[in-house]
């Protein structure tokens, strides 16, 4: 009899857990890690320790178990604070330039580089140098020099 | 020099120029200021009980000038500064169509409790506890104080501590205008 009870009471208490917890920690997390913690503007709410961030999971979570897609609970969260809550910003509208800008401006130096290379290396080579005129008594000295050179 | 290159010298200058205005404009923003998306959008409705025991509600208030002040008894010094103007603002203005609330968030009772005491604080105040309203109303820190009008419209938003003069300025406007 007791041991019916006890199997009655697991059966219960699981498919309360169930009930309880359709939101997989995975999806919260995800959602989490989007959105900019709002008291520590550099860290994620998912990587946050802070109380507000806490809340903020939660209320990922309560929206989730509320039967919100995880794209419906992202929203909610720029509804309330703007674009500013991503992490990282979405690549449409003005944001869109954050994402093209630099890799425009890599681009525009790379091509000006390529520019500035194919100019110097097209510059004429500078005119054969022509060797000063030189007297006896010089070459008589380059002559010396060099021997000693040698010799060292 | 060519001709042709001391042409395209201006071209340098003009290029850099863009990228001083956008330096220039980012360098003056603080960083911090985030504009709120909900002016003009409707207040999200609450209920909460207050720490007196009763259900104080959003809705209920349509057709009056609603401040919803958030605060919390850690946050000093702005909580603090702000608190005998609250005090005042409610004196001035209960009877004149303008209801505060005050939603303590991230406190613990006591010291909450204490804070409203040191202040003489009457007008209804009441804790989120799970800060469902501090995310409906996009709040990223204390004090935050939202100006809603008789229709139920977010209409200011004021982040930090709200003074005589700028309670005067959110509230006046709004109680002239019709329900």
């Amino acid at each position: 009899m007791s041991r019916r009870v006890g199997a009655a009471l697991v059966l219960v208490s699981s498919l309360a857990l169930v009930a309880a917890a359709p939101v997989s920690e995975d999806t919260v997390r995800d959602i989490a890690a989007q959105l900019r913690c709002v008291v520590c503007q550099s860290l994620s709410v998912a990587d946050s320790p802070s109380e507000t961030a806490h809340q903020m999971r939660e209320i990922i979570r309560e929206r989730l178990a509320g039967g919100e897609t995880p794209a419906q609970v992202t929203a909610y969260f720029v509804e309330k604070y703007g674009l500013w809550i991503l992490l990282s910003p979405p690549k449409a509208g003005f944001s869109i330039l954050v994402w093209i800008v630099p890799f425009a401006g890599l681009l525009a130096g790379l091509v000006v580089v390529a520019l500035v290379v194919r100019r110097w290396s097209r510059r004429p080579p500078p005119a054969v140098a022509v060797a000063p005129p030189t007297d006896e008594a010089m070459r008589a000295r380059i002559r010396r020099e060099l021997a000693q050179t040698d010799h060292d | 020099m060519s001709p042709r290159r001391r042409h395209l010298r201006w071209l340098i200058p003009v290029g850099a120029l863009p990228v001083l205005l956008l330096l220039g404009y980012g360098f003056r923003t603080d960083p911090r200021e985030i504009p709120s998306p909900l002016l003009g959008k409707p207040a999200a409705p609450f209920t909460l009980k207050t720490f007196d025991g009763d259900q104080v509600s959003l809705e209920a208030l349509r057709g009056r000038v609603v401040v919803v002040n958030f605060w919390a008894s850690w946050c000093f010094p702005a909580c603090y500064e702000e608190a005998p103007a609250l005090a005042r603002a409610w004196e001035a203005y209960k009877d004149r169509g303008v209801t505060m609330i005050g939603v303590n968030i991230q406190d613990k009772e006591e010291p909450a409790r204490k804070f409203l005491a040191r202040f003489g604080h009457t007008f209804p105040n009441a804790p989120d506890p799970v800060g469902r309203v501090s995310v409906d109303y996009g709040v990223y820190g204390v004090p935050e104080t939202f100006f809603i009008d008789r229709a139920g419209r977010v209409r200011g938003k004021k982040v930090g501590a709200v003074t005589d003069e700028l309670f005067r300025r959110e509230v006046e406007p709004l109680l002239s205008e019709k329900g």
